[in-house]
């Protein structure tokens, strides 16, 4: 049993193709000049050169964190090329038709059929590529709304009386090493505004691909819900094999005012490296909500399959009143892939509510940590938070870990802390075999079970995606 | 239907089995007793193709097919069923969700269209009322809280709904009050039929006053030492297991001696 459940696990990474297309490279390295030079072909208003700039030099000034479980070999941040775009003529593609056919094929293999998804579907996507977002389709229907889905870069362009109040003003650029990097560097992203009282009335993705050789990957996403608003956001993520580490760094910044509700939902499928632990992504993200004011919900869900090194930690500022932050987790690790992941929530607001549920798989030698801090400052009067940590392991050359924090400072406050950890068992697996099914489906069916209260905080169509890509990333789990 | 020679186990290089034959033709139900330790889980678990059964000498023949070189996924899809003497649970996945892919991996392999939600659940509401279940328990998941006497009812369960060629019950009636194990009974004496071949390991003669087999053996030591008819386990149930014991001691002896 245990040589099939082998073959099975090391099934090849399905996104794993490269896309032949000339591509704008700035050249590898990192300095003032290159920041102006991105800041230039992006066509910049000054206050954004500015504000790189300040991160950059900042960025000089700090070190990166070692706190984490994970170890990778020194990162030569001059190595890398900051800046890579699918050339095209004449400015930016203005619609479907004048984006290169070659990158719609590339979403196409992805599954992510833009020009059907724009029409049946239902699901606003936005593409981006490398550096640069090169598409965005349901636009107009949603400006109709008065809902604005673009670009970061357009947004820059188009509306920085929303951008530039809001940027930075969740995740500083301060904030840490990483996401000083990306504010320096950041090239594109998705910005998305949803006016008072909108209800966003289909779900948003962004869909992200890594293709260039040497390139980091930097991309930065701004969410905000006006007072009432509601929106459903997914993000999907996918880069080639290569063999050597690719870093993305990238910072989400939420934005919830009044009574309004973000829902943030995240599949990512990052190239893990082989199974050797050769090559895959660096995956160094920042993402933090901001509950601003009274009443307002963030949902974060994420789905972690990929990546050589998961560093994330979605977390939830609740600062409004009554407001409720949700983390909902499924972190995988399989051969030599780590992940350190968890969330943040800080209540600083009456009556504010945090739910945290994590699940973590580990498989071969996967290293799977769960890092989560919940405050409770004294002003969060009646703040109450549950959290529960499970993780599944298969096979005994893999490791989980749990780290929660608790800081609560006061005494009305109620937190509860449950964590398990379990082993897929071999009796499970022939219990099932012994019904008729393969392995595979076995190994599968057991995990998504154990995953189940998070896959059904997923949109459906993104839910049915991740049990899939559980099932692949498994592949011969049992050693 | 099913042909043991001379099969030979061992499980961390200790011998289980010694030596077992057996022959069930289908529409038999044969009961397989014997005391504690004597290789009757061990022998339902080889049928299966439980892994860390080693076997080391003899052969089964299962419908004139070597069993032993089937994959455990395959012995079930061709029609073996082994009901669990202790059903594991499975945390969310629900019962009807793993019923369901079971039917329809056999079905895939006999080359029978997939039942969908609808036709699926139409055919399992009548068997749920023989098995005299709660249909609540199909959403719930799999043995996950259910009381022993709940776990052992969903093996005959999936054995109604799976009808299975040849099927092997591993101690269901152990744990079972007499009102459960005579809805379980009721459950196997249903599956009774021509086409089908009937095992029961069993460990006490209680469940064979329900279900009468037509063929009892007794396993001790790792092979059979003795079969006879319903008679054979009412004589057991008297006398224990010893008698049988010293019996096969003797005729080994006898025979060694000639």
């Amino acid at each position: 049993m245990s040589t099939l459940l082998e073959a099975l696990m090391n099934r090849p990474y399905k996104h794993g193709f490269f896309t032949e297309i000339e591509a704008d490279v700035v050249p590898k390295g990192l300095s003032e000049d290159v920041i102006r030079l991105i800041s230039a072909k992006k066509r910049e208003p000054e206050f954004m050169l500015e504000w790189r700039l300040k991160a950059y030099r900042h960025w000089l000034t700090t070190t990166e964190p070692n706190w984490a479980t994970v170890r990778h070999p020194p990162i030569d941040y001059q190595e890398i090329a900051y800046y890579s775009a699918p050339k095209s003529k004449n400015g930016g593609p203005k619609s479907l038709d004048e984006v290169d056919p070659e990158l719609l094929k590339t979403y196409e293999k992805l599954g992510v059929p833009l020009r059907e998804r724009e029409l049946l579907a239902g699901v606003a996507v936005d593409a981006v590529f490398d550096s640069v977002s090169v598409a965005t389709t349901f636009k107009e229907q949603l400006s109709k709304l008065g809902i604005i889905f673009c670009s970061f870069s357009e947004a820059v362009q188009q509306h920085p009386e929303l951008v530039q109040p809001y940027l930075g003003s969740v995740v500083p650029y301060t904030d840490n090493f990483f996401a000083t990097l990306n504010s320096a560097v950041f090239s594109d992203g998705s910005f998305c505004y949803i006016p008072p009282g909108v209800r966003c009335p289909m779900e948003l993705s962004t869909y992200f691909r890594i293709n260039a050789k040497d390139t980091g990957q930097f991309e930065r996403t701004l969410i905000i819900a006006d007072k009432g608003a509601y929106v459903s956001y997914l993000e999907g993520c996918t880069a080639p094999m290569r063999d050597e580490n690719q870093l993305h760094a990238a910072v989400v910044e939420l934005v919830a005012l009044e009574g309004a509700q973000i829902k943030y939902s995240t599949v990512q499928n990052w190239y893990p490296g082989d199974k050797e632990g050769k090559g895959g992504i660096y995956n160094f993200v920042t993402k933090r909500g901001d509950c601003r004011e009274a009443n307002s919900k963030i949902s974060w869900t994420q789905v972690e399959t990929g990546s050589a090194i998961t560093w994330k930690y979605p977390s939830v500022v609740l600062q409004g009143d009554n407001a409720v932050g949700e983390f909902y987790s499924v972190a995988l690790t399989n051969h030599y892939q780590q992940a350190d992941t968890g969330t943040k929530m800080t209540h600083l607001g009456k009556n504010t509510r945090s739910t945290i549920l994590s699940k973590g798989i580990a498989a071969g030698h996967g290293q799977n940590a769960y890092r989560g801090l919940v405050k409770v400052a004294k002003s969060a009067v009646g703040a109450r938070n549950y959290t529960q940590c499970d993780s599944l392991l298969l096979g005994d050359k893999c490791a989980a870990h749990t780290f929660p924090y608790i800081e609560v400072k006061n005494a009305t406050a109620k937190v509860e802390h449950e964590a398990s950890t379990s082993r897929i068992g071999e009796d499970q697996l022939f219990y099932c075999m012994q019904r008729g099914l393969s392995s595979e489906d076995a190994v599968s069916m057991i995990v998504n079970g154990f995953c189940k209260e998070v896959f059904k905080e997923l949109p459906m169509e993104f839910a049915v995606e991740a049990q899939k890509l559980l099932g692949v990333s498994l592949e011969g789990s049992i050693g | 239907m099913l042909e043991i020679k001379n099969l030979h186990v061992s499980v961390d290089g200790k011998p289980i089995l010694r030596g077992v034959d057996l022959r069930v033709a289908a529409g038999e139900v044969h009961a397989i007793m014997g005391p504690n330790g004597s290789g009757k889980s061990t022998l339902a678990h080889v049928l299966a193709g439980r892994e860390p059964f080693r076997v080391t000498a003899g052969e089964v023949t299962y419908e004139g097919r070597n069993l032993l070189d089937m994959a455990p996924e395959e012995r079930a899809r061709e029609g073996v069923f082994l009901a669990f003497q202790y059903p594991v649970e499975i945390p969310g996945v629900s019962n009807i969700y793993l019923l369901k892919a079971a039917l329809n991996a056999i079905r895939k392999h006999r080359g029978e269209p997939e039942l969908d939600a609808i036709e699926f659940l139409a055919r399992i509401k009548d068997k749920l009322k023989k098995m005299d279940m709660d249909q609540v328990l199909l959403n719930r998941a799999v043995n996950e809280g259910f009381s022993g006497g709940e776990k052992k009812r969903n093996e005959i369960l999936q054995m109604a709904v799976l009808e299975p060629k040849l099927a092997v019950l591993d101690e269901t009636d152990s744990g079972l009050d007499i009102d459960a194990l005579k809805v379980v009974a009721d459950g196997v004496n249903a599956m009774r039929g021509p086409e089908r071949a009937i095992i029961l390991v069993t460990h006490y003669q209680r469940l064979l006053n329900y279900v009468v087999p037509d063929l009892v053996h007794v396993l001790t030591h790792g092979r059979i030492a003795k079969s006879g008819g319903p008679e054979l386990a009412q004589d057991l149930e008297r006398r224990g297991y010893a008698w049988v014991d010293a019996e096969t001691v003797a005729s080994a002896s006898a025979a060694e001696s000639a």
